[in-house]
């Protein structure tokens, strides 16, 4: 199986919906507003932490063109949680959807929806909200000490799951894993290291913000238009929020101006949807750029603790990581972010004792969410930077260092099995694995050979190559389910419906070829749509790694048993046992040489004899995450007088199995490189000391444009899955957790410095040559 | 409000549109239903809204209406359809460079705009041209392989 030809898959055909973007065509909620829409503004919190003893909005209620206000006093108080996941969510039900308190600065207080955006901001200004001013945490050190304020005091407060959770002591939640003897094999260890690293908060920043609307169809039913990437989840929690029941809500998914974690919340969609309750119109809401920064989910920041042994030859004897997660005001995310820190990084090497331990903490800042890379972006920067530190201390080249100790087929490792999302982990061998190759391939096109040692440097410029491995996941095994719907058509065309959620990656295309693929049919007779809790099937949406692999197999067996009734009805055209046809190029084929176009077949089915409608549906649930696998090397000449770095060139190798569409394979490393790199040198937030973000805008949170783009090389490397569809794993999320550690890698050779946190800003990389200097 | 009526062409015919002195450029476009013109960040800095005016890749995000009155302008509607697609958007797609596809509308007007100035850009040019629209989904590496196809086949002044 592994060496089949494929004619559709591991191709790069034209992604389907790439000529109606790039000519500008209707396709994303802002294109969808009638021209009569109503307008939603929301007044946001000033205070990191305040409790509101009262809000007047009488005199906003009576402002011209206002036709609806909503704050706490007069909405469902329904405790839910706003991240998209699994239900019962591994996450805190700590939010309502207008509260008496609030928790940090972009908390929602009250909303206008009025006839002009122009109204709504001026109605805002009328309403009277008196604060009780509440000491604001602003840090995980003042959050967990005893006499902390408590941020989440609500009664109603609680987890869906069966883990720890401590409000009273603002724990959003704990978990850790042993195995063999950590301690032990620590104080044994020739080389033991200890330090403690810094990631810092950081966001998405889809070019489209977040935008949703909302209006009530014919039949009294509301209709919510949104940019989600988890269209049935959000479906089930605004019906939470609301109190309504999921029967009353139609959520549709267009086009999403992507998303990249950001958009796996329900965030404004409860607050459209009750509008359109209350006046009947079509309402709008789309949050401004500042508004995104601010009270958007971002990248939680985490302070992990690496300890790790080593032993002269090279063997790893001991890994362990303690972690504290930030969560920000609210703990959507929390737990699982800080379980992939470990379940998604400390298997990458071979190693007899490990210890993970990990605490979720509230603060009074912004909320943390799902971002690509979801933990594994931050520990393996703490981790690949102390790797590269054990390297040195044995002397031994950090390539070789890791292709010693690297994970390979057939291995396992007691943290699958420990950590899971929620809940304990599946126990998994892995099955495909070319790290080995992906490691010589990069080192060949960077030219590791010519690296040498930062001692032998000298003068104001320095190059330095740096290297790191990585590894992700393929879905979260036993808990998310996709599923697929295909009907074919009297053309021969099919109908795929899915609730996979494309926000850009493409898995429309891919979804489609692997169809196409398994229906032995092309690429342009295959009619993709996602999503619409109406119209497609279930599907948990997209994240975790998972539409290609895990929705992309119930693809496959839909249209497998689509195939086989093509072949039946084929059968019984050509008077012949199904068993002796063959399927190819959209005809099916008999022994004795006769054919039936799958046109003439479906026209059969449905008018001529024996009449159905030829269509199937699968649903596909995984029992293994397998991970892609990624070798990430940069060379940089850093300016000593400066600080300031240069990248010279980034290579990155990916094993993600079969890469369905090359192409589109390509782009999500290169984009998730573009984004990793300028996560490491330039974005940050800045907060003033009332706990509000002051840079909340593009001319100050710098986003790399292309005039800052490295040359990038991008190598695919194949390895067939045998679990995944046609042999293919996931690629979108692995390659943004590369650029931090490989840039600080090549920093230590460049000038021997290492530094516990990033972005790598000439003034803190400036700082560390001096400290080294002195 | 001081409104005022404002011509000018957009995509080759002449507009007539009474406008408010705050309105932005943008709003007014959208209104119309250039939808090719996005909304990413309101303060010129994203790029997703860039028009052509007056041959000039400009953000219509920080332009008043009022300041179009009796200007040539052109948005991505006007520069390809389905059956004839502009060169740079044929090879946009062909190169896989749209992912999410919001910015890219902004990014073809820009790359019109270069191309029909100077047909054959050095490096530099596009790198300084290009500076101004941010992609968070593309890495950049195929818009940019996607433009030098558009100016290898010398097709970069074609519309």
């Amino acid at each position: 199986m592994k060496k089949e030809t494929f004619s559709v898959v591991n191709h790069s055909v034209l992604k389907i919906d790439g000529l109606q973007l790039a000519l500008g065509r209707k396709s994303y909620v802002a294109d969808l507003k009638p021209s009569d829409a109503l307008y939603v503004k929301m007044l946001w919190s000033p205070h990191a932490h305040a409790e509101i003893t009262s809000i007047d909005i009488r005199k906003a209620e009576t402002m011209p063109g206002v036709r609806c206000v909503l704050c706490h006093t007069n909405t469902p108080r329904n405790i839910h949680c706003t991240a998209g996941q699994g239900f019962p969510e591994p996450s805190p039900y700590d939010t309502f959807m207008f509260d008496k308190k609030v928790r940090y600065v972009g908390d929602r207080v009250a909303a206008v929806a009025a006839e002009t955006p122009e109204q709504a901001e001026e109605a805002l200004k009328t309403i009277e909200v008196t604060y009780n001013l509440l000491e604001p945490v602003f840090t995980v050190d003042r959050a967990l000490e005893p006499d902390a304020p408590i941020i989440h005091d609500e009664p109603e407060a609680h987890i869906p799951i069966p883990v720890p959770y401590e409000p009273e002591h603002n724990i959003v939640a704990k978990v850790g894993m042993e195995a063999g003897e950590f301690d032990q094999a620590l104080a044994q260890a020739d080389y033991s290291f200890d330090y403690t690293y810094e990631t810092p908060y950081a966001q998405h920043c889809p070019i489209e913000t977040y935008i949703s609307m909302a209006h009530i169809d014919a039949r009294g039913r509301v209709v919510v238009e949104t940019s989600t990437q988890v269209p049935f989840h959000a479906r089930r929690i605004i019906a939470r929020t609301l109190g309504i029941p999921v029967r009353q809500i139609r959520v549709i998914k267009p086009r999403i101006g992507g998303g990249f974690g950001s958009k796996q919340e329900m965030l404004l969609e409860d607050v459209v949807a009750l509008m359109a309750l209350r006046t009947g119109r079509h309402v709008i809401w789309q949050l401004t750029r500042a508004e995104n920064f601010r009270t958007g989910r971002t990248r939680h920041p985490i302070r992990l603790r690496i300890r790790t042994g080593v032993q002269k030859d090279g063997t790893l004897s001991a890994l362990g990581m303690d972690a504290i997660n930030n969560t920000g005001a609210y703990g959507g995310h929390g737990l699982t972010v800080v379980s992939c820190c470990g379940s998604k990084v400390l298997p990458l090497y071979r190693c007899d004792n490990i210890h993970f331990d990990a605490r979720v903490v509230y603060t009074n800042l912004p909320v943390g969410g799902a971002y690509r890379g979801f933990g594994a972006t931050q520990a393996f920067f703490a981790v690949e930077t102390q790797i590269d530190e054990m390297a040195e201390a044995i002397g031994m080249d950090p390539l070789v260092f890791r292709q010693k100790n690297h994970i390979r087929t057939g291995d396992g490792s007691p943290v699958f099995q420990a950590l899971g999302e929620g809940k304990e982990g599946t126990p998994m061998t892995i099955g495909s694995c070319a790290l080995d190759q992906c490691i010589l391939q990069g080192a060949a096109a960077i030219g590791w050979e010519r690296r040498t040692p930062h001692t032998e440097k000298t003068g104001r410029y320095r190059t330095g190559i740096g290297m790191c491995c990585l590894m992700q996941g393929s879905s979260v095994p036993e808990i998310d389910m996709g599923a697929a719907a295909i009907k074919m058509n009297d053309d021969g065309s099919f109908n795929l419906t899915i609730g996979a959620t494309d926000l850009g990656t493409g898995s429309d295309t891919v979804l489609g070829q692997i169809a196409a693929e398994a229906l032995r049919t092309t690429i342009d007779q295959m009619i993709v749509y996602s999503s619409d809790t109406d119209l497609t099937p279930f599907d948990v949406g997209a994240y975790a790694s998972s539409t290609t692999y895990l929705s992309g197999e119930a693809v496959r067996k839909a249209a497998v048993k689509v195939l086989n009734q093509i072949l039946g009805v084929a059968a019984e055209m050509l008077e012949v046992p199904a068993e002796s046809l063959e399927a190819r190029e959209s005809t099916v084929f008999s022994a004795d040489g006769r054919q039936a176009t799958y046109s003439e077949i479906c026209l059969y089915a449905l008018y001529q004899k024996n009449q159905f409608q030829i269509m199937d549906s699968a649903s596909h649930i995984t029992h293994k995450s397998p991970p892609p696998f990624a070798a990430h090397f940069v060379e940089l000449e850093l300016d000593t007088f400066t600080g300031c770095i240069k990248l010279l060139q980034y290579v990155a190798t990916v094993d993600c199995g079969t890469a369905i569409n090359p192409k589109l394979a390509e782009g999500q490393t290169e984009g998730g490189v573009m984004n990793g790199l300028s996560y490491a040198l330039t974005e940050q937030y800045l907060f003033d000391s009332r706990g509000k973000m002051t840079n909340a805008s593009f001319h100050n949170y710098h986003i790399w444009s292309m005039r800052d783009k490295p040359i990038l090389k991008t190598i695919l490397v194949p390895s067939y899955e045998e679990t995944g569809p046609f042999g293919a794993k996931s690629v979108s999320e692995i390659c943004i957790n590369g650029p931090a550690p490989a840039i600080n890698n090549a920093l230590y050779n460049a000038a021997g410095i290492r530094l516990r946190e990033f972005p790598f800003t000439p003034e803190r990389v400036w700082n560390e040559l001096q400290k080294k200097q002195a | 409000m001081n409104r005022k009526t404002i011509t000018c062409k957009i995509n080759g015919v002449q507009k007539e549109f009474l406008v408010d002195p705050d309105t932005r450029l943008q709003t007014v476009l959208r209104d119309q239903g250039y939808a090719s013109v996005k909304f990413g960040c309101g303060e010129g800095a994203c790029g997703a809204c860039t028009i052509i005016m007056n041959g000039e890749a400009v953000y219509s995000c920080i332009l008043y209406a009022f300041q179009a009155d009796g200007q040539e302008i052109w948005t991505t509607e006007g520069v390809g359809s389905l059956d004839k697609p502009h060169p740079f958007q044929q090879a946009l797609v062909e190169e896989g460079a749209v992912q999410c596809g919001f910015c890219i509308p902004g990014m073809i007007m820009s790359a019109k705009a270069l191309l029909d100035r100077e047909p054959d850009p050095s490096e530099e040019e596009i790198r300084l041209s290009m500076d101004g629209n941010i992609c968070r989904c593309t890495g950049y590496e195929k818009i940019w392989t996607a433009l030098h196809k558009v100016i290898a086949q010398g097709k970069g002044r074609e519309s």
